[in-house]
């Protein structure tokens, strides 16, 4: 060291050296995680990502019975199908071939999780992707297609890697997706109009 | 020669924090100095960002009186309801025109081309106006409107000369001309001329307001136009107050362990 | 684990562990030691100090907040200027990030030109440091592009205007000036295809270009060593243990005093950010507000402040060529200054009267010359910046003769140091 700096050698001197650097040092870390915050936030979605992911509408009447109409909700199609009262009896009877009966592991607002997957046993509201690996499942309504076998009560079937769902999205033994399909918040304001994206707790942007 | 650099430090912290000082001044607007009848130019609009009872009503004013031929096309309805404390219901009764999401951007229904062809150039979006002239400029241009047979909308203005817009707010504020005086100017040759300068207008039909309601609804306007320019400036503010005092305490303590350190040194 | 004990280097003890480990692959302790606690730094820095690394600092500060920004602005006649207000209105924080760049470009000029003036004081950019000048020198005319082609990005009004303007100043070169300006501009007119290559340019480029120039700035400093304000040489003196008597360690003197220097900078820097962030409409301009418009332009076209004084220097000259003539060498008499110097002294404390006079004047001049780029030229204005256009120019150009009158004062053998 040069002539002109002498460091101090008594225990108080390191002390206080050794309190006011940590001091510093934490100060100083905290203004970062601090100013770090502006720019993480700046990734989260945008006004116009929120936007856009504003609720979808649908008026049901739109809908013919056993038919299946696509809405986009935040980017995703949201399978809406009209089930017939014979696609609701087909819910039953075929429990030991599915992977999750009860919806135990799979993703869905606490009113659809019942045996027809929905607040209502006639609209069915699925998000429309694949829980394997996010392809569009592809309809096959039609019980004991020769396609789909003779145990087959109508759902939906995955082009992709196979994957087979029942009416109510839930996910079949032998499939390469292993949860039932996800079903997104949503609420009837009135009978025959169908709002995804809000419901009790989901407030649903702008 | 220490005594020098001390002077010299605490006169460049002086000089930056007074230029910061006009500068904020500038911005905040502080009353300009000569603000008379007369003197038009020095006309200045108080207006406080934090109102949120102004900036509520210049909104319900904007979507009264503008939003016909004025867009604020970087502005959705439910960013402005949420700033303002606008409940969602009374934001779609009052300020959402039939047809409209909230979360659609404000556009103005009036065809650009329509506009260019009825105006002769089609009315501007107001979203910025208030960062590109001013909100100043904004609060002249609707208090010096004044009768003009001449014009085609019967109207011309102190602030833009030939202004194309008509004047939308004249049954509020009623009708009103310029009253000149004769003053002498030296020219630069040494002649004496007499020139006619501005003085004060004079009410000529009364409006449904009176001279105080109609400023105050023109401030109140100008404020939100204000806040649609720069809508994070509230919480630009909010959060500055805890940076600095934040940065204030780090320096503190870099300070001391500086001075600590320093000791070593002869 | 301990690391296997290698044959002893002899000059650096071997360490164990993860730093071991790390040291036999990366001259890490090396770095340490030759860099910051092994480099000798002169102890009387002042105030005058604090700048070249604060101008680091507000580098890293524009490479983030701009690395921030291109994620979410759109190049391009028709989207830039809306993109910049969807970050301002719609992008979590991006008011704040957008602040943060905008001042943080005067910013960068603020703490660039009180360095360089620093240099002016005590004649840093004298031999043996003439490069270290030079490549200063450089990274000023980059920061300067860069910031010229920043600007024009946002595609207001006055990006527009003073786009046309300064690539305008190219048609003035003989014979290949008109062809360059169509060149540099892609189009007829300042169009989109020079708002994207300026795009590409002021991103990728220019900074890749400062970051080198930035390093051979800071590595031509480290073989010299620091001037200090009395402009004698440290190295002159060595102790018994080889380093300058009047040498402190950079660490951790420096580096603890240089973050003190840090927070004053940041205080002031937030203050403006977060409440005067426009500055008055001298760091953000009220015309850029306003959609670039061909048709329209802007009542006083002037470029942001830090280019004003040389703008001053251009308009007082009443023909174009020789203005912009003049204006070009107005910036490149800079790096001349290490040969145009002829005092026998570096530093302003030991110079005589007249030197010191000159430089007063200097300072005078390059303020008040940036003062009157910001005025409309008319009026009186224009007369002043004809004389403070030769004053600035008599600086350099009669600087061998006026720095050898006069007899200056007897340098002093060792450092003048108070305790602080």
């Amino acid at each position: 060291m040069a002539e002109n700096v002498v460091v101090g050698d008594d225990a108080v001197d390191l002390s206080r050296r050794k309190f006011l650097t940590t001091a510093t040092v934490a100060t100083g870390a905290v203004g970062a995680a601090f100013a770090a915050v502006p720019f993480i936030a700046s990734w989260s979605p945008s006004e116009r990502a929120k936007a856009l992911g504003a609720p979808a509408e649908l008026d049901l009447s739109k809908i013919e019975p056993g038919q299946m109409a696509i809405v986009t909700w935040r980017r995703q199609p949201i399978y809406v199908v009209r089930r017939t009262p014979e696609m609701v009896e087909h819910l039953k009877g075929h429990d030991e071939l599915l992977k999750d009966k009860d919806s135990e592991s799979s993703d869905q607002p606490p009113y659809a999780k019942n045996t027809f997957r929905a607040r209502l046993p006639d609209v069915l509201v699925l998000i429309g992707t694949c829980t394997h690996l996010g392809c569009l499942p592809k309809q096959r309504f039609e019980a004991a297609s020769p396609e789909m076998g003779a145990y087959w009560p109508g759902g939906f079937f995955c082009p992709c890697h196979g994957s087979r769902f029942d009416l109510a999205g839930r996910v079949f033994n032998g499939s390469p997706a292993s949860v039932n399909l996800r079903v997104p918040p949503y609420e009837f304001p009135s009978p025959l109009k169908l709002v995804v994206g809000v419901d009790e707790t989901e407030k649903g942007a702008a | 020669m220490r005594i020098k650099v001390r002077a010299l430090q605490a006169l460049m912290c002086s000089a930056l924090l007074l230029a910061a000082g006009s500068a904020f001044a500038a911005e905040a607007g502080e009353a300009a100095e000569g603000a008379t009848q007369t003197n038009w130019k020095a006309w200045h609009a108080e207006i406080d960002i934090a109102n949120k009872g102004a900036l509520q009503r210049g909104a319900r004013n904007f979507a009264n009186y503008c939003l016909g031929c004025h867009s604020l096309k970087y502005m959705r309805y439910s960013r402005m309801g949420q700033d303002l404390e606008i409940p969602a219901d009374l934001l779609e009764k009052y300020l959402i025109p039939p047809g409209e999401k909230p979360a659609n951007y404000i556009l103005t229904t009036m065809p650009a081309a329509d506009a260019e062809t009825w105006f002769g150039k089609a009315p501007p979006d107001l979203s910025l106006m208030a960062r590109a002239r001013g909100p100043d400029y904004i609060y002249r241009l609707f208090k010096t409107y004044y009768v003009d047979p001449t014009r085609p909308t019967g109207a011309n203005n102190l602030q833009l000369p030939a202004i194309a817009m008509p004047p939308v707010l004249s049954e509020l504020e009623g009708l009103k001309k310029p009253v000149y005086k004769a003053v002498e100017k030296q020219g630069e040759d040494g002649k004496t001329t007499t020139e006619q300068v501005f003085d004060h207008f004079e009410q000529v039909a009364p409006g449904r307001m009176n001279a105080e309601e109609y400023d105050a609804f023109v401030r109140d306007t100008v404020a939100f136009l204000s806040y649609v320019g720069e809508p994070a400036q509230i919480q630009r503010h909010a959060l500055g107050i805890w940076v600095v005092l934040f940065l204030l305490v780090f320096t503190w303590l870099a300070w001391l362990l500086k001075k600590e350190y320093w000791k070593d040194v002869h | 684990m301990a690391a296997v004990q290698g044959p002893h280097s002899g000059a650096t003890p071997e360490r164990k562990g993860f730093l071991g480990w790390l040291n036999k692959r990366l001259p890490v302790d090396e770095f340490i030691s030759s860099q910051l606690t092994g480099y000798y730094a002169p102890k009387n820095f002042n105030i005058w100090y604090f700048f070249g690394s604060l101008a680091l600092v507000v580098l890293v500060l524009q490479l983030a907040t701009g690395i921030f920004l291109t994620m979410f602005y759109k190049p391009g006649e028709a989207t830039s200027f809306d993109s910049v207000e969807f970050i301002m209105r719609e992008v979590n924080f991006g008011w704040l990030i957008r602040y943060l760049h905008s001042t943080g470009a005067s910013a960068f000029f603020i703490v660039v030109y009180l360095h360089m003036f620093r240099a002016f004081l005590y004649g840093s950019y004298r031999a043996p440091r003439e490069l270290l000048w030079i490549f200063g020198m450089l990274v000023y005319l980059a920061l300067m592009a860069e910031a010229f082609m920043g600007y024009v990005l946002p595609w207001g009004n006055m990006s527009f205007w003073g786009a046309q303007v300064i690539v305008n100043l190219f048609s003035t070169i003989p014979a290949i000036g008109p062809p360059l300006v169509e060149w540099i501009r892609g189009d007829y007119g300042i169009a989109d295809a020079t708002l994207n290559r300026f795009f590409s340019l002021h991103v990728v480029a220019v900074p890749l270009a400062l970051l080198l120039l930035v390093m051979l700035h800071l590595v031509a400093l480290r073989q010299t060593g620091s001037n200090n304000p009395d402009g004698i040489e440290i190295k002159k003196k060595l102790g018994p243990d080889g380093h300058p008597l009047d040498g402190i360690p950079f660490h951790p003197y420096y580096t603890v005093k240089d973050v003190v220097g840090v927070g004053v900078f940041f205080v002031l820097f937030t203050i403006v950010v977060f409440f005067v962030p426009t500055f008055g409409g001298l760091f953000l301009e009220g015309p850029n507000f306003e959609p670039a418009n061909p048709m329209s332009t802007p009542e006083h076209i002037a470029p942001v402040w830090y280019f004003t004084p040389y703008y001053a220097i251009l308009r007082a000259v009443p023909n174009q060529r020789m203005g912009a003539l003049l204006m070009a060498l107005a910036v490149l008499f800079f790096f001349f200054m290490p040969w145009l110097d002829r005092s026998p002294v570096k530093s302003i404390r030991y110079r005589p009267f007249l030197s010191k006079l000159a430089l007063a004047i200097f300072a005078v001049s390059f303020v008040s010359l940036g003062y009157l780029g910001l005025q409309p030229a008319e009026g009186s204005y224009v007369m002043l910046a004809r004389i403070f256009t030769v004053l600035y120019f008599a600086f350099f150009a009669l600087m061998p003769i006026y720095s050898r009158i006069g007899q200056p004062k007897a340098e002093p053998e060792r450092v003048t140091y108070h305790a602080h």
